[in-house]
């Protein structure tokens, strides 16, 4: 396939899911049916992508492929120089696995979404929505620039908040729509700064000239503390598009959503953005910046995963285990586990929608019965949902034969390698205690919405297994969870095409004197060399991943058991009382309950300090501002007043008098016109001889 | 006695002041324009005096004879103007007639 054809494709599976939104819009309201286009647009993308990414793996498996032109001409500026801003196509192996990752759970969630929206009434309204919030994530997927991913971000923030909002009658809903644009302003911002700052420092926006001009040694304001600081900033974008902690408040609300928009929002189009932008930055990212966005990760990873304990809605633990899992992906960004992060987002992706589609079934089976403990034994009832939702469970978990034990299990070994090189024993810590952790309130889960007896007998009654159109997607979704799509070998994924054939190694371009020392280049050390041949990690590093992997694996699987085992032990054999030692941890468990008090913790510092800072600007306006123009226009009214007195009385009475006073002589003067020729001449003698007198001295 | 330059501008004064006189008291605009002539003939005296004592020549005889002329088509004039004030006002009485007054 030519190079030509494959960036033609790739245009038009970009521009597929806008038209399809476009068209949606406009005739949504006259054409009952116009959901179907949108559905089918997005089945044609599904197919041009997977064409898209054969054509890459099998015409191009070393090169990227580039288009770009020419948009904005600034022309020469002045002490700048050149500017010119270019839009354009980046298709390499992540871009073109992710752009299919999008388009599978896309399509899923539209066809699912079929039967599960039926009856709404801006049916239509909310398929255009879902192929703008498609067309928004493949825009980041598939650019080759920094600024048209930062406009296709906001478009995700955009579609995300239209279709969280999408219930808007309900004050809970909306609240949570702006809650989320909010939220992810405040990321968004950081990243704008750091972008803002390539641009400055290298007048483009381009991935390759920012890379190369890195590696070639020009750092932001030449030092590398600038560097490391860039790096963090534009980490502030995913910290918000991928709900990581502090910013992670916004993805447990974001549930007021429909539950096909959750899936699609914690799967493929925006929480996966976050770490897709650190995947694409990953060669300028120092050591320091590294470290912040590991720790960053591993707190995002445990805090959500202990609020999942005790959540009893089905969807908000959930959206916890995302925010726990996206965490585990930029741990393993940030301890350099580069491959295993984005291999777990795209395993993550699949059970993730899985399971929140499965909720979905669940939900609209129960009549929008979120709390699970009006749940239970709806194993019985939900055959298919049950089977689908225990495999997606089990690979979340991390047990062999699934996707999820291999991905994780990457990110483990990748935590424990980089903690034996460099002595940071916490992140392997937080890493292991959370697989222990999302083990249990998985299987808590489980086992509380589908085993057991029915806790409300009446809506147990009219549950039923959902359609086909719902289940069909389940299935798919379930079935790609499993080992064999990535791997012949379901103990590890060295062997596997995708990890070691599709995924590369990341290219570094950061000065050797910034990056951990398993980073460096030594030339003894050569490992793998990439078709730019940049240098990768060290071999010290190839080897410590070899030594930690087989440790890691079996603990991995020892805490993933005992999370199971334990989650049985709790509500399945009820051999503990859950209960009784809720009772005991009494703070402990409101602490989780409480989802920590991170709602109220920025009620009562970000938002009330917003309140009282509003008001105090009302205040400075109302009293200091508008006595200010009030007292001025005190003033000019008064000195009007003066004026118009002055205007009055001097100066129309000047006028006046001088009316007055040609008035009086005219009266005087006018005796002495009385028409008669006879009294003029003598006048006119009379006044000659006065004249005589005067003069007569001349 | 000698007839000097003071008798003939006694004459002429006595003319001119008796002129005025007509001009001033005469109601009827005919006899106004009579007081003007008597005027124009005392200028005339004193011409005519001036250049028979003066230095200047003829220069004053033929002043006289232009001021003649002019007083003739004054008449000619005046009495036309006359006749038109009569028509208008039915009198040609000069105190009557202010309508420019106005």
């Amino acid at each position: 396939m030519s190079e030509n054809f494959l960036i033609q494709l790739s245009v038009i599976v970009l521009f597929l899911p806008l038209f399809g939104f476009i068209v949606t819009l406009l005739f949504g309201k006259k054409i009952p049916k116009m959901f179907f286009f949108e559905v089918a647009t997005l089945f044609v993308g599904l197919v041009l992508s997977a064409i898209l990414l054969f054509g890459k793996l099998t015409s191009y498996p070393d090169s990227n492929i580039t288009a770009e032109f020419k948009w904005i001409d600034m022309g020469s500026v002045p002490v700048i120089g050149s500017i010119n801003i270019y839009l354009g196509m980046l298709i390499d192996d992540i871009s073109a696995l992710m752009i299919v990752v999008v388009y599978i759970v896309s399509f899923l969630v539209h066809f699912f979404s079929i039967d599960y929206m039926k009856g709404d009434i801006r049916y239509n309204r909310y398929f255009a929505y879902l192929g703008l919030f498609t067309f928004s994530m493949s825009g980041i997927v598939l650019t080759h620039n920094m600024l048209m991913m930062y406009i296709f971000w906001e478009l995700v923030g955009v579609s995300s908040y239209l279709l969280i909002g999408f219930w808007y009658e309900k004050k809970s809903a909306s609240d949570a729509g702006k809650k989320a644009f909010i939220v992810n302003r405040i990321g968004d911002l950081g990243m704008l700064a750091g972008l803002l700052m390539l641009f400055i420092t290298y007048n483009t926006f381009s991935f390759s000239t920012i890379f190369s001009e890195i590696s070639n040694g020009n750092l932001p304001f030449n030092s590398e503390f600038w560097l490391t600081v860039t790096g963090v900033l534009i980490f502030c974008g995913a910290i918000g598009k991928s709900a990581q902690f502090p910013l992670h408040v916004w993805l447990p609300d974001a549930m007021e959503g429909p539950t096909p928009v959750s899936a699609l929002i914690h799967a493929a189009t925006m929480v996966a953005a976050g770490v897709y932008l650190i995947v694409r930055v990953f060669g300028i990212l120092t050591a320091d910046a590294m470290i912040v966005i590991a720790t960053i990760g591993a707190l995002s990873a445990f805090i959500p995963a202990t609020i999942a304990l005790t959540q009893n809605d089905i969807k908000r633990v959930l959206a916890y285990s995302t925010i726990s899992q996206l965490g585990y992906m930029i741990m393993a960004l940030g301890v350099g586990a580069y491959k295993f992060a984005f291999f777990h987002l795209v395993t993550h992706a699949f059970f993730k929608a899985c399971l929140f589609l499965g909720s979905g079934s669940v939900i609209h089976a129960m009549h929008h019965e979120q709390d699970i403990q009006n749940m239970g034994g709806l194993r019985k009832k939900m055959p298919l949902t049950y089977a689908t939702f225990l495999i997606s469970s089990i690979a979340i978990s991390g047990i062999p034969l699934t996707s999820g034990f291999l991905s994780k299990d990457g990110i483990l070994s990748g935590s424990f390698a980089f903690a034996s090189l460099t002595g940071h024993w916490l992140f392997p810590a937080v890493g292991f205690f959370v697989a222990l952790l999302t083990a249990f309130y998985m299987f808590r889960l489980v086992i509380l919405t589908f085993h057991g007896e029915p806790r409300n007998k009446e809506k147990y009654d009219h549950a039923h297994e959902s359609s086909f159109v719902m289940v069909m997607p389940l299935v798919v979704l379930s079935v790609l969870s499993f080992f064999f799509w990535y791997t012949p070998n379901p103990m590890s994924p060295d062997a596997g095409w995708f990890y070691s054939k599709w995924i590369k190694q990341p290219v570094l371009y950061t000065p050797q004197e910034t990056r951990f020392d398993f980073m460096k280049t030594d030339e003894a050390g050569l490992v793998e060399e990439s078709a730019q041949h940049e240098v990768m990690y060290s071999e010290t590093y190839t080897e410590a991943l070899h030594h930690s992997h087989g440790t890691a694996v079996i603990l991995s699987l020892l805490v993933a058991v005992s999370g199971i085992l334990l989650a049985f032990l709790f509500y399945q054999w009820k051999k503990i009382s859950a209960d009784k030692l809720a009772e005991r941890f009494k703070p402990l468990y409101n602490f989780s309950y409480n989802k920590w008090y991170f709602d109220e913790l920025y009620d009562k510092t970000f938002v009330a300090g917003t309140l009282a800072f509003s008001r105090i600007a009302a205040w400075t306006d109302k009293v200091i501002i508008d006595g200010i123009v009030d007292g001025s226009a005190t003033v000019t009214k008064a000195f009007s007043t003066f004026i118009g007195k002055f205007d009055n009385i001097v100066v129309d009475g000047l006028v006046n008098f001088m009316a007055y006073l040609s008035a009086f002589i005219g009266l005087i003067f006018r005796r002495f016109q009385t028409g008669k020729v006879q009294t003029y001449i003598i006048m006119v003698i009379f006044s000659i001889v006065i004249l005589l007198f005067i003069f007569k001295s001349f | 006695m000698e007839v000097t330059l003071t008798h003939f501008l006694v004459v002429s004064t006595l003319l001119f002041c008796l002129g005025i006189y007509g001009i001033i008291t005469r109601k009827n605009a005919i006899m106004v324009l009579m007081g003007i002539e008597l005027i124009l003939n005392a200028c005339n005296i004193n011409f005519v005096a001036f250049s028979r004592f003066g230095n200047f020549g003829l220069q004053g005889q033929l002043f006289a004879l232009f001021v003649i002329v002019l007083a003739a088509a004054e008449a000619a004039v005046a009495l036309a103007i006359v006749l038109n004030l009569y028509k208008t006002f039915v009198n040609v009485n000069v105190d009557e007639i202010d309508t420019l007054r106005d």
